[in-house]
């Protein structure tokens, strides 16, 4: 005789009921900690800028944020303006400014319309730094970074992030060793012309003395994270330079 | 082991003579893709524990009432259900570790060895010696993790953990200035597979019971 639970009737039911039941607690799940998840997503934010023009706990080669709970005063104490560049330069000042979703705003810019650029003004021992959010893509999903500049856009700390490369090879993005070779890489030439920096697997200069070649060196294995980054500091970088070039004018 | 009595197999023989990597060959894919860090390795390993004991134990509760031509999708909605869980548990309450954990939580589902066991034993046998055989296989899996782990980031990157303990490649300290050099081969996935390969070739010629025909 066939078992009971091998009727089709029985199985359509069984399907329906598992698919309420589950699709019920993750959606359940999901809205209940979703405020929790936000704060912490946005603490997040709060300390990459930081991190980016170097406010943070770091002890040898670790990376440590300033603690959540001192992040919000932190913030206010070292961030003195944050800015919505739009259309080149026509500039806003908007203290939410760092909760603009970067990828919402670059397929804005692709669909043709124009592209809110947020840039954080940061002070630091009488030093000012210029904190500008850049995304792009990795291997595997998106990578992302905040890089700090002087007026001469020259790099001043940087934090990179990503979404999902590899372990051990584009994943170390994040890893120290290389988010410091950015600090003092320029990103214009000589000539005041915008080239950015290179993720370079030749730049015969490993331990990143020239710092005006445009180039850092590449992480062995990671060619595709690191072209990544190439790219998303030389597209996304780039729209910022009419703002330095009005700095400098004025 | 008074309290496992016999079942106390369920979990040494994964260790041992019926590893799910070595022996049954499962979870290959995971073992090759994040295994370049000893760390990545750890993590991966104690995620696997947990998503296997509990998963185990679900699908042991409701064997009787599984319909068999649909099971498959019933352990994997069961697998992903408890991913998610605990994917947003961990980002609400350990942003930081989440972030650590970050593509592996997701990467747990397409792991063959929590199919494989749901599939082989929770669905015949009851809750406690399911959750025995979860947490058995999973540390089987882990140790071989750990052990591929250990070897791609000692000789590829010439550090554990992150501490560089070889000395400094750039620098020339350490064993470095004897002329040492990182294998970078060791950070890509075939060497993966090698590791695995030799861990298996020495298993199976200290039991030769192992080596089939």
């Amino acid at each position: 005789m066939e078992k009971r639970t091998d009727k089709n009737l029985y199985t359509l039911l069984f399907a329906t009921g598992m698919v309420i039941v589950v699709g019920s607690l993750l959606a359940f799940l999901a809205s209940s900690l979703k405020p929790r998840i936000n704060e912490n997503k946005r603490i997040e934010k709060q300390q990459n800028i930081l991190y980016a023009m170097g406010v943070h706990e770091n002890e040898g080669n670790s990376v440590a944020f300033v603690e959540d709970s001192k992040v919000a005063g932190e913030f206010s104490k070292y961030i003195k303006t944050q800015l919505v560049i739009t259309d080149g330069l026509n500039i806003i000042e908007d203290n939410d400014a760092y909760l603009i979703d970067i990828k919402k705003e670059q397929t804005k810019a692709k669909a043709g319309e124009s592209r809110k650029l947020p840039l954080f003004v940061g002070e630091k021992d009488g030093k000012t730094f210029y904190v500008a959010p850049i995304r792009g893509k990795g291997l595997w999903d998106a990578v992302w970074a905040y890089i700090a500049m002087d007026e001469n856009m020259i790099v001043q700390g940087a934090y990179f992030d990503h979404q999902a490369e590899t372990a051990g090879l584009g994943a170390n993005i994040k890893q120290r060793f290389f988010m410091d070779d950015f600090i003092g890489e320029h990103l214009l030439d000589e000539n005041g012309v915008f080239k950015g920096i290179t993720v370079s697997k030749s730049n015969a200069d490993p331990t990143n003395k020239i710092k005006d070649d445009n180039e850092v060196d590449a992480i062995a294995g990671a060619t595709i994270t690191g072209d990544g980054v190439s790219a998303m500091i030389k597209k996304d970088l780039k729209l910022y330079q009419p703002y330095f070039d009005n700095l400098k004018t004025n | 082991m008074g309290l496992l009595g016999k079942d106390s197999k369920l979990i040494s023989d994964p260790l041992a003579d019926n590893n799910p990597i070595t022996i049954q060959v499962l979870g290959i894919c995971s073992a090759l893709a994040i295994t370049a860090e000893l760390k990545a390795s750890i993590v991966m390993s104690i995620s696997v524990i947990f998503v296997m004991g509990a998963g185990n134990v679900v699908i042991s509760l409701i064997r009787n009432i599984i319909p068999s031509k649909i099971r498959i999708i019933v352990q994997l909605t069961v697998v992903a259900a408890l991913v998610i869980i605990v994917d947003q548990v961990l980002k609400a309450y350990s942003y930081s570790l989440s972030k650590e954990l970050g593509a592996f939580i997701g990467l747990i589902i397409t792991n063959c060895i929590i199919m494989g066991r749901f599939e082989a034993f929770a669905l015949a046998n009851g809750v406690w010696r399911s959750f025995l055989d979860g947490i058995g296989n999973a540390i089987g899996y882990g140790v071989i993790l750990i052990i591929v782990g250990f070897f791609r980031e000692l000789l590829g990157s010439g550090t554990l953990l992150g501490y560089a303990v070889l000395g400094d490649p750039i620098e020339k300290t350490g064993l470095y200035s004897i002329g040492y050099e990182n294998n970078g081969f060791m950070l890509l996935a075939p060497m993966a597979l090698i590791v695995v390969g030799l861990i298996i070739w020495v298993q199976r010629s200290r039991n030769i019971s192992l080596i089939e025909d």
